[in-house]
């Protein structure tokens, strides 16, 4: 095979796994009208000081150069398409990745934020998945903890001189796997068990959500880098410490 | 990050393998959402069925039209994701011819 050849297989192969079909039946994030109104208030004001902060990202990020445009729009496509995919788990049920990691570790975590609130709508609005009223604590837990974890997790991999694969790869998947145990945490907080407390409560969902969710932590994770390395070889941009936003200005 | 095929191919095998394990060990299951579980859980701890406060705004009639905006998603974003990378790829290319 030519150099030529292998980067079309590459890029091939890629889009093939995001073509997977959809498993049908429900999965994640917190329901509509699952949480009390009080912390439904309480996520969204959380929520609020971060999705400011992702719109000043953005627009550096927008103004800094075209080329990173481009990449924050296949960043946004790579959750729309990461999040679409339900994958059963060996608890006998079924849940999706997140897709976030992607563009945290390229942009940093504050962009997320927007990206993901777009997908959490689109979810809530048309697919019944998710909420209008659980809508900031979905993106507490997707948009906000998921991309912080991600972007800490690939500076700390980096910093003890990782390999880039294996940190984007631990990145993703771990930023993913919090996201859960986020989203566990808001519902044990709401529904505290009689005895026992939220703590109980906690270990419960923990059960539940994150559990089932770390075989696809870790597809996410492969995935992810997969992804990253794919348009490294393709756009010859480097991603270490931004390296993708200034090389071109 | 400069992968090798081989890498690559053995990175998709292994999600696949992930996403197949659970299908051949658990027979009994239907893999429903957890957020289904979940719900349960709930009225596990509080002692009663959950009544949630409010209803999804659109609700989907059925598994098929759910399933149909679903792929839709997927294609949407894998689109997007595709095109970008098209764009780098010619970008790439002229760069270099430019700089030759």
């Amino acid at each position: 095979m030519t150099k030529k050849e292998k980067k079309v297989f590459l890029l091939t192969a890629v889009l093939c796994l995001f073509f997977a079909v959809p498993q049908k039946a429900q999965a994640m994030h917190i329901m509509e009208g699952y949480l009390p109104p009080k912390d439904c208030v309480l996520w969204f004001v959380l929520c609020i000081p971060f999705i400011a902060a992702g719109f000043m990202s953005l627009k550096k990020i927008t103004a800094e150069n075209k080329k990173a445009l481009i990449i924050l729009a296949m960043a946004g496509a790579f959750t729309f398409v990461l999040s679409s995919l339900k994958i059963p788990s060996v608890t006998g049920s079924s849940s999706h990745p997140t897709g976030t990691g992607f563009g945290a570790v390229i942009f940093g975590p504050w962009v997320m934020s927007i990206i993901g609130v777009i997908v959490l709508v689109f979810q809530a609005l048309l697919l019944a998945h998710g909420g209008i009223t659980t809508l900031g604590a979905n993106t507490f837990s997707m948009a906000v903890a998921g991309p912080f974890v991600s972007y800490g997790v690939y500076k700390l991999c980096r910093k003890l001189k990782a390999g880039k694969f294996i940190s984007v790869a631990l990145a993703a998947g771990l930023g993913d796997l919090f996201t859960y145990c986020v989203t566990s945490f808001q519902l044990s907080l709401a529904y505290p068990s009689p005895n026992g407390g939220i703590f109980m409560s906690m270990i419960k969902f923990l059960a539940i959500f994150a559990v089932t969710q770390i075989p696809l932590a870790i597809i996410e994770g492969i995935i992810t880098a997969l992804a990253l390395s794919a348009i490294e070889k393709i756009s010859d941009l480097d991603f270490d410490n931004k390296g993708i936003l200034k090389r071109e200005a | 990050m400069n992968l090798s095929l081989k890498k690559v191919v053995i990175c998709l095998f292994v999600c696949v393998i992930i996403a197949v394990f659970p299908l051949l060990t658990n027979h009994t299951s239907d893999f429903g959402g957890s957020d289904d579980a979940a719900s349960n859980e709930i009225s596990q701890i509080i002692g009663h069925e959950y009544e949630p406060w409010a209803s999804p705004v659109f609700e989907p009639p059925g598994s098929e039209t759910e399933s149909l905006l679903f792929c839709l998603q997927a294609a949407l974003g894998a689109g997007v994701f595709g095109f970008g990378l098209g764009v780098l790829y010619e970008k790439n290319k002229k760069s270099k011819k430019d700089t030759v």
